[in-house]
């Protein structure tokens, strides 16, 4: 009873004050939920606070489970508000949605709102309010429909979407136009979480674009301007709509509700012109269509208001962004002007804005702003100050370089914030690395840069992108033009870093002390009067701070390696070593066991980390000389002998997925029907293993069409160049600097000219001569076609071959890993790496080429011959089955213009001149070598003959040639490296197949016997012939393989490798294609051999 | 798009919150403690437009309650604080006078209002006069229900 007096009484005021003032709710002062509040501001602690609302939540928990509540609605708001103060309510969560579901319009309406403000897209309770929604989408009464949709483009479970979607749909042909806002803008949601299911409806947007109502349609530009953010070139036709559109808002044809302090609806303008800058951009014809509106928009938008700006703001970026007109450039530029000056501080950040947005394409703006920017520069909002060093990061050049970036670490040291400390850490390093020293005043600066450096690594600490230590690193290993500069740099780094350990290396962050101890684990002994051991000392120290991580630590063992020579020095090393050889970390303990031997093995240590070859020349040989064995050829040994004792081939995961798969859908049909595996699907899925086993590590030029394995029965195939792994090329980001850019020439030949200003200015003025030099003139120079001074240095080293840049690949590999380089060298017997240096010197790019073979080098299945002077050796390793001869003929090949062919075949050896060979074909030149190959089929093998001629003048003394293949028919690693190379791929297959004569009786007992087979469906060829027989012939031709019998629509045919390697093949017309399945003793044999025969009649 | 708006207090006492994109409970506690110390702290006449992560946080205080609004990137800072003004004009309408009390007592209401007038992070209806005909017609509905 009591119960009923409250309520009557609490409802009361309230239904009061709604009648006195319809539309506005006055507080209740008496209500419950008045109460609360009022008691919570009362309150002096958290903590009191903390008990009342746990207290006032048991309360509504026992009131909302009673069965029969009536205030419902009171009870979810004041819920609300105790989530709103953090206090998680989640049992009301059922509640809310029951009362979406059951209550009146009015509680429903609240029971809504709870369900909005409690849960989201992902919440699992939402399924239970799909039927709500459902039934009040049907509902005739208008509010409960607007409530559904307006729920619904809140939040909605993604998978559910389906079950509404007609009725939504329905919902765009409704009469009333604020159910059809809501409905579009429902379906703008959809598109956005599940842009599949709406692509039916397109056509519907089109007539919602059209709507009558301005709501209507503004709604529907959400989606427009999403759909063409996509696909700009999808919406091209609608630009002259959109135009029109602009053009009667901008005329104030819209109701004037749509007006806002005067302004004809901005919000639906700013969309307007964001769409249309989306759809000129880069188009002429199209821009041309929107010139004159913006025009209009320009003149119309008077500066009066936030509003107006925030339009002429989305204006001047339309205008960059399309096609350029002269007369709105400059209509713009006066406008940003107008921005940049204003007192208002807001606009002042949106000048900026816009100023950093335009200045690439117009640097004389930023001239005639200068000494405004300079001012903002200074301004005590850091907002500001941000603002402007983005600008000034947009038109560095080698000139205003320094100043510039000393402006951005003076920032870096004031500022709080993560996220700007990392963001502008990256644009220090990426200028320092961009402009390292001063080609204008070749002033010493690599003094400037160490230290730029050194500040950007102690600020951005751990928190900076991991790419600016090693391209740092790459940088200062890879070096410049001049050996002697490269030498100072290093230097200077060397002596920054000895005096930075010997202060308090403890406040460094971890990341900063890998780079000083790589660094002077390289470098440090070009300091002559620094004693290893001192470097040792200091390194060790850092060893024993708490705040070490161990990834720096191995970072400072590896340097301590590189480092222990001398008596003082390993006793250090040693001391060091036994420190760590017991380390629980792994990683650490392989480095102190490394330390350890290597220290004591002086020998071995100057072959593993030789140190010689990065002092006169540059560091790139040096590291081709360390090279990564990361074919594991040293485990072979192991590796056959567990063979040997009957342990299973090592199989790559994905054959053991695909044999997985392959038992768990056996298909009963000999050939499969639900497998119409098109020929490209085929291919890519017999690359993808490959590539992705590969991890990344064929360049780009590197196109490798074939079946290329990384594992086989033996273990890892040879690669090519598997040291190239990360991928590491740091492309210089597309910041263009200026004068790069060739916009605006006409503006170029204008002078900058500064306004005079008083003297107390001076200062100014000079800062602003030093940001701003080289924006006016030098952007003509430059245009004249003079070259760019501005590129990074170390840009300019590559020598343009593919090789170079695979080179420093692998240097800036090496530099990053140091780890790794040390592991495999401790196993890797480096071969005689005298003579690749040798021949280095002779014939760079072919010897840069030979020496990564030689990394690649692989016991199971190459051959690596020594030549020493015309002799010729043959060597066969035990575990291939093929086997080659590798042949060099280092005699001096005197008129380069005779036939090569005759030539060469003249120096094939006795015994195989008999027989015929195939086709020399040459591989590749220089001005010192020449390679040519050819082959020549045995009864029991395939001799692959490489010519090595020497065309220059001078005597070679040693070659040292390195073939390095895969399995079955030698193509793949022969490809790789011809192209490599540069050279068309050799398809070696077609010679490495040869026909196996069989009766169809011992065809029918060795396919039976056979175990490995493959099935496949491959394209049938029809040239007038029967389709069977044409596609054979071809496959026989091509292939080189025996038809055994064709018998109506099914074949046999047969081939063999070498002897007793044959593989059988049927075939089979079935519904269009050639269904065929192989069958071999040898296990990759047949998804070989199916692979060429795509190609083959790919080919055809 | 927009991502999220809070109104708070001069005091950091948190007064309404709208969130246009899921994210976890606590991330959100963090996110508001993160707004109203960093808002709080600015000073009086500086830019209204703050970075925050990657987004940009456009506020703006009226009496003694800040309006803090979250967008995108690659959005206009000025319409956004003028998206906030349309907001507190909707208010000043629908309440009369609007103040803070108005806000804390029918905090229900405002989200009404808010959901008629941004709708999944984007702007819904820019017209005054139908945002608040809207609010009329339901709130006379419930009267007579």
């Amino acid at each position: 009873m009591s119960d009923v007096v409250e309520k009557t009484l609490t409802a009361l005021p309230s239904l009061l004050s709604l009648d006195s003032q319809p539309g506005s709710a006055k507080l209740s002062s008496t209500s419950k939920l008045g109460n609360l509040i009022r008691g919570i501001t009362e309150l002096t602690s958290k903590h009191e606070e903390e008990k009342l609302i746990q207290c006032e939540l048991s309360s509504i928990k026992e009131q909302v489970s009673s069965p029969n509540t009536t205030m419902m609605k009171e009870l979810m708001v004041r819920t609300i508000y105790c989530e709103m103060l953090g206090y998680e309510a989640s049992f009301s969560y059922i509640h809310a949605i029951k009362l979406a579901q059951q209550g009146s319009v009015l509680e429903k309406r609240v029971g809504y709102l709870a369900v909005s403000l409690f849960l989201n897209e992902s919440h699992e309770l939402l399924l239970l309010l799909v039927n709500t929604v459902l039934k009040d989408l049907q509902s005739t009464n208008l509010i409960e429909v607007c409530m559904a949709l307006t729920v619904v483009s809140q939040m909605f479970p993604k998978d559910m979407i389906p079950a509404i979607l007609p009725l939504v749909e329905e919902k765009l042909n409704h009469p009333k136009e604020i159910i059809r806002r809501k409905a579009v803008l429902a379906l703008y949601k959809f598109y956005l979480i599940a842009p599949n299911q709406v692509q039916h409806i397109h056509n519907k947007f089109r007539k919602a674009l059209c709507d009558k109502d301005p709501g209507v349609m503004t709604a529907s530009l959400h989606i427009y301007l999403q759909m063409i953010q996509e696909n700009p070139e999808g919406y091209k036709d609608l630009t002259a709509s959109f135009v029109t559109i602009l053009k009667q808002v901008v005329g104030g044809k819209l109701p004037m509700d749509f007006n806002y302090h005067s302004v004809p609806a901005p919000w639906l303008q700013i969309q307007l012109l964001r769409i249309l800058s989306l759809l000129g951009k880069n188009d002429q014809s199209t821009s041309e269509i929107m010139h004159e509106v913006l025009d209009e928009s320009l003149r119309r938008a008077e500066m009066n208001h936030n509003i107006t700006y925030a339009i002429l703001y989305e204006c001047v970026k339309c205008v960059y962004t399309i096609h350029p007109k002269s007369e709105l450039l400059e209509k713009a530029a006066k406008c940003i002007g107008n921005f940049v000056l204003s007192p208002k501080i807001n606009l002042k950040y949106l000048g900026l804005k816009a100023l950093t947005y335009v200045v690439q394409q117009d640097p004389k703006l930023a001239l005639q702003h200068q000494m405004t920017i300079i001012e903002c520069l200074d301004h005590p909002d850091l907002i500001i100050k941000r603002e402007t060093l983005e600008l000034l990061f947009r038109i560095t050049n080698a000139q205003n370089v320094t100043v510039i970036v000393e402006k951005m670490l003076e920032f870096l040291r004031i500022s709080k914030d993560d996220h700007t400390t990392i963001d502008l850490v990256g644009k220090v390093a990426e200028l320092a690395e961009k402009y390292p020293s001063n080609h204008y005043t070749y002033a010493p600066d690599n003094e400037w840069f160490i230290e730029t450096m050194n500040t950007v690594f102690s600020v951005g600490g751990d928190m900076m992108q991991p790419d600016i230590p090693n391209s740092f690193l790459k940088l200062l290993s890879e070096g410049f033009d001049s050996v002697e500069e490269d030498r100072k740099l290093r230097l200077f780094a060397v002596n920054s870093y000895i005096s930075l350990l010997r202060g308090e290396p403890g406040k460094l962050p971890q990341r900063f002390l890998q780079v000083i101890s790589w660094v002077l684990g390289e470098y440090s002994h070009l300091r002559a009067d620094l004693e290893p051991a001192l470097v040792l000392r200091l390194l060790a120290k850092l060893l024993d701070m708490k705040n070490c991580s161990s990834e720096t630590k191995s970072w400072v063992l590896t340097a301590m390696t590189k480092l222990c020579e001398g008596g003082s020095g390993v006793s250090v090393a040693q001391q060091v070593s036994e420190t760590y050889g017991s380390s629980l970390d792994t990683v650490l303990r392989q480095r102190a066991q490394e330390l350890q031997h290597l220290s004591q093995d002086s020998e071995l240590r100057a072959r593993v980390l030789p140190r010689g070859a990065g002092l006169d020349r540059s560091l790139t040989y040096c590291h081709n000389l360390v090279q990564v064995d990361s074919s594991l050829s040293f485990l072979d040994g192991f590796v056959s002998e567990a063979l040997a004792a009957g342990a299973a081939p090592y199989k790559p995961p994905h054959q053991r997925q695909e044999e997985l798969a392959g038992t768990k859908a056996l298909s009963l049909e000999p050939y499969g029907l639900s497998l119409p595996i098109s020929m490209s699907s085929c291919i890519t899925d017999r690359q993808s293993p490959t590539l992705l086993s590969m991890s990344s590590g064929l360049s780009a030029t590197l196109k490798l069409d074939g079946v290329k394995r990384v594992w086989g029965r033996e273990g890892y195939l040879s690669q090519k160049e598997p040291v190239e792994e990360p991928a590491q090329v740091e492309v210089p980001s597309p910041l263009r600097s200026p004068s790069q850019q060739g916009e605006a020439d006409s503006f170029h030949s204008q002078t900058p000219s500064l306004t005079p200003t008083p003297e107390s200015d001076q200062e100014k003025q000079q800062l602003a001569s030093s940001l701003f030099v080289g924006l006016g003139s030098q952007s003509s120079v430059c245009l004249m076609g003079k070259s760019e001074p501005t590129t990074q240095r170390f840009r300019r080293k590559a020598k343009g071959h593919s090789t170079a840049s695979s080179t420093s690949e692998q240097v800036s590999n090496s530099v990053i890993s140091p780890p790794s380089t040390v592991d495999n060298l401790l196993c890797n017997n480096l071969l005689d790496s005298n003579i690749t240096s040798e021949l280095a010197v002779s014939s760079p790019q072919l010897t840069s080429r030979l020496s990564q073979g030689l990394a690649a080098t692989n016991g199971t299945c190459d051959t690596d011959t020594e030549l020493p002077e015309s002799d010729r050796k043959e060597s066969k390793p035990a575990v291939i089955r093929d086997s080659y001869v590798v042949a060099a003929d280092p005699a001096p090949h005197e008129d380069p213009d005779r036939p090569k062919d005759l030539a060469l075949s003249s120096h094939l050896p006795a015994e195989l001149s008999e027989l015929s060979h195939s086709e020399i074909t040459h591989l590749c030149t220089n001005q010192n070598l020449e390679l040519s190959v050819c082959h020549v089929q045995k009864e029991d093998s395939l001799l692959l003959i490489v010519f090595i001629s020497n065309s220059s003048d001078s005597a070679v003394q040693q070659i040292l040639v390195c073939l390095f293949s895969g399995v079955l028919f030698g193509e793949e690693a022969f490809t790789c490296w011809c192209d490599v190379v540069g050279i068309v791929s050799l398809l070696i297959s077609r010679v490495c197949c040869r026909p196996l004569t069989v009766s169809t009786e011992e065809y029918g007992t060795m396919w039976l016997a056979f175990s490995h087979d493959t099935k496949q469906n491959l394209t049938l060829i029809s040239d007038g012939q029967e389709p069977l027989t044409a596609t054979l012939n071809v496959l026989k031709r091509r292939l080189q393989l025996h038809v055994v019998e064709i018998i109506g629509m099914e074949g046999i045919v047969a081939c063999r490798l070498l002897q007793d390697q044959p593989c059988l093949m049927h075939c089979r017309v079935h519904a269009g294609t050639l269904a065929v399945w192989l069958r071999s003793p040898i296990p990759d044999l047949p998804d070989c051999l199916i692979y060429h025969c795509q190609r083959a009649l790919q080919g055809h | 798009m927009m991502r999220f708006l809070l109104l708070f207090s001069r005091q950091g006492k948190l007064r309404l919150q709208k969130w246009f994109t899921p994210i976890p409970e606590r991330e959100k506690k963090k996110i508001i403690r993160e707004m109203t110390t960093m808002v709080l702290a600015r000073q009086p006449r500086s830019c209204n437009f703050l970075h925050w992560k990657d987004l940009k946080i456009i506020y703006k205080r009226y009496a003694s309650l800040y309006f803090c609004l979250a967008i995108e990137n690659h959005e206009n800072e000025l319409l956004a604080l003028e998206v906030i003004h349309r907001y507190v004009e909707l208010l000043d309408k629908y309440f009369g006078n609007v103040c803070e009390l108005d806000i804390i007592f029918n905090f229900e209401k405002a989200y009404f209002i808010l959901d008629e007038f941004l709708l999944g992070g984007e702007i819904q209806e820019t017209s005054k006069q139908i945002v608040n005909r809207c609010i009329e017609s339901s709130d006379m509905l419930q009267e007579r229900w």
